[in-house]
């Protein structure tokens, strides 16, 4: 279970000539949550959309340096099965609003084209539920559209959505700053919950958060990754000047 | 003066009277009362214009809905010299065109749309193909229809000939033809605008599970803007119903139901446009507004068809 899973070498980020992440390396292991934090406009957002190549999206970002995932060079496999590998949850819960519960989970089956048997597709609906915890409040309205749910729930059905890629790892952009402090703890629960099967990279505003749930904490600072390392380690004893005062609230 | 302040509502009387710009806004009640009248008189004028126009086609053509009655729509004989009147020639033939161009028009707009809306979004080629695409919306019919017999109809004489149909060059599908072409502007920038529409983290969304931009376009944009991109086929369904002159250069102008695409018949608006000069008997005169009165409840049963879709198929959120 121990290990490294998704390493970055040298990562530069450019967005035409400005540099938003600058030569960072970094190790993260498996079956963990990563928290990354920083101030904002620090690259947080920018570095987790390369470890699932939803960079290239934009036409203008570039990308220097290596990432390896399972030790294979993660920016020479096709971006597709990368992923379908790597899942993502965005900051605004976004369930497809054209689709049922149901079809939401499955979607990335659907989109690409996976037929199943109807009875795999129940099981994966299910599961998928399961694991994000919100089974138990859909099961009998899995045919209605996911929009009448509360940002809460659509949150954890945007993590069903992803978990049923069956993803090695998932990626968070800060997934609860847009809930209220209940939803917000059900999600944070759910993910210590699920670490046991896939690798967790969060990004997050929020100290307490990262605190309550990460293994791992790094520190992003204009661009650059200035501190990474066992959470309990960071939080009471930072190595870097810039963390120590965003760790006692001096700034963002 | 003193009395408006108090009239405003404007309960700061301890104000001082060193800063009077600000408060003293003269007469703003009244002049906020004309401007609304202004506004609400033209909104009023407009209801009138349109109970007029509807009213008075209703009346002119009561001659004509007494004497034929129902039969009027389902007579297949249009005789001025006898005195007959049946509309259901060019009923069919507005039906037959309004479809062929639809039919062509679609493929074409459905595509430019996409490629606006989701491939070239922005640079030179996407501003030139808007602006082309822009410009076919803004040539005269006349010219249309100019173009139309001297490009179109040859080429449909030869394909004609091929089938060893009689080769008129004019009819229903060379109208439907050009009437296709001229209504892809309205229907390919609506679907551009939907489509740009959609919000840009649903795809972000379905791109992370690996789709691909096709998968993308085909189960998360289209099916989020399928009742707008439907809202511009019905309006261009709607311009190509009534649009008349290059119909009535390029149709054939042949009073009867149409056999086949190839032959020649007639329009709703281009009848209308043929003969409203040389009417001269009440009657006549009678049966073609009483067409106008059909055209206009086409016009409206389609637009209402039109918004009952986009509101069953909207997506609510
Ligand atoms: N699409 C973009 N185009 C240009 N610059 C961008 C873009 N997205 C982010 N940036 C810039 O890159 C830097 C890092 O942004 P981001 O990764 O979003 O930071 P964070 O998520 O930590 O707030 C910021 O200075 C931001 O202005
Ligand atoms: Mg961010």
């Amino acid at each position: 279970m121990e290990g490294t899973i998704l390493t970055t070498k040298d990562l530069f980020v450019y967005y035409d000539t400005k540099c938003a992440v600058n030569n960072v390396n970094i190790e993260f292991q498996k079956n963990k949550i990563t928290a990354i934090m920083g101030p904002s406009g620090c690259g947080k957002t920018t570095l987790l959309r390369c470890l699932n190549r939803i960079h290239e999206l934009n036409p203008s970002a570039k990308v220097e340096g290596k990432i390896l995932l399972h030790g294979e060079d993660l920016l020479a496999i096709d971006p597709i099965l990368v992923r379908r590998k790597v899942g993502m949850v965005f900051q605004r819960p976004n369930p497809f609003p054209t689709m049922s519960i149901y079809d939401n989970v499955i979607s990335g089956y659907k989109l690409n084209g996976i037929r199943l048997k109807k009875s795999e597709f129940d099981e994966i609906v299910e599961d998928s539920l399961k694991k994000a915890a919100l089974w138990k409040e859909v099961q009998h309205d899995l045919h209605k559209r996911g929009t009448f749910l509360s940002g809460g729930q659509q949150q954890r059905l945007c993590i069903a959505r992803a978990l049923a890629m069956k993803p090695d790892v998932l990626l968070l952009d800060e997934p609860t700053s847009a809930l209220d402090p209940i939803s917000t703890s059900h999600i944070e629960e759910l993910l210590v919950e699920l670490k046991k099967t896939v690798t967790i990279i969060i990004v997050t505003h929020n100290l307490a958060q990262a605190g309550r749930i990460s293994d791992y904490t790094s520190f992003m600072y204009l661009g650059e990754l200035v501190e990474f390392g066992a959470t309990d380690k960071v939080f009471t004893n930072p190595q870097n000047e810039q963390t120590e005062r965003f760790l006692t609230g001096k700034f963002g | 003066m003193e009395n408006q302040y108090l009239n405003s509502g404007d309960k700061n009387i301890g104000v001082e009277k060193s800063t009077p710009n600000i408060l003293h806004k003269k007469n703003w009640k009244l002049k906020e009362k004309i401007f609304k009248i202004v506004l609400l008189f033209a909104g009023v004028t407009i209801l009138l214009i349109i109970g007029g126009i509807i009213l008075s086609l209703l009346f002119s053509s009561i001659p004509s809905l007494k004497k034929f009655g129902f039969s009027f729509i389902i007579g297949n004989e249009w005789d001025p010299v006898n005195e007959k009147y049946g509309a259901l020639p060019f009923l069919i033939g507005t039906a037959m065109t309004g479809f062929l161009a639809l039919l062509i028009s679609l493929p074409f707009s459905f595509s430019i749309s996409i490629l606006l809306g989701e491939y070239f979004k922005k640079g030179l080629l996407s501003s030139f193909i808007k602006t082309m695409t822009e410009l076919l919306a803004g040539i005269p019919s006349v010219i249309y229809g100019f173009w139309g017999l001297f490009f179109v109809v040859p080429i449909i004489r030869n394909v004609e000939m091929i089938f060893g149909a009689i080769p008129y060059g004019v009819g229903i599908l060379t109208a439907s033809i050009v009437l296709g072409i001229m209504i892809i502007p309205y229907s390919a920038s609506i679907g551009r605008e939907v489509l740009e529409l959609v919000p840009n983290d649903l795809k972000e969304a379905a791109y992370s599970l690996g789709a691909t931009r096709y998968e993308v376009i085909k189960t998360v944009s289209i099916p989020y803007s399928i009742s707008g991109i439907i809202a511009g086929i019905i309006l261009s369904l709607g311009r190509a119903l009534g649009e008349t002159m290059a119909v009535t250069m390029l149709i054939g102008n042949m009073n009867s139901i149409p056999e086949n695409i190839f032959a020649p018949g007639q329009t709703i608006a281009s009848i209308i446009a043929n003969q409203f000069n040389e009417a001269n008997n009440e009657l006549h005169i009678s049966a073609m507004i009483e067409l106008g009165l059909l055209l206009l409840v086409m016009s409206a049963i389609i637009n209402f068809l039109g918004k009952y879709i986009i509101k069953k198929l909207s997506v609510e959120g």
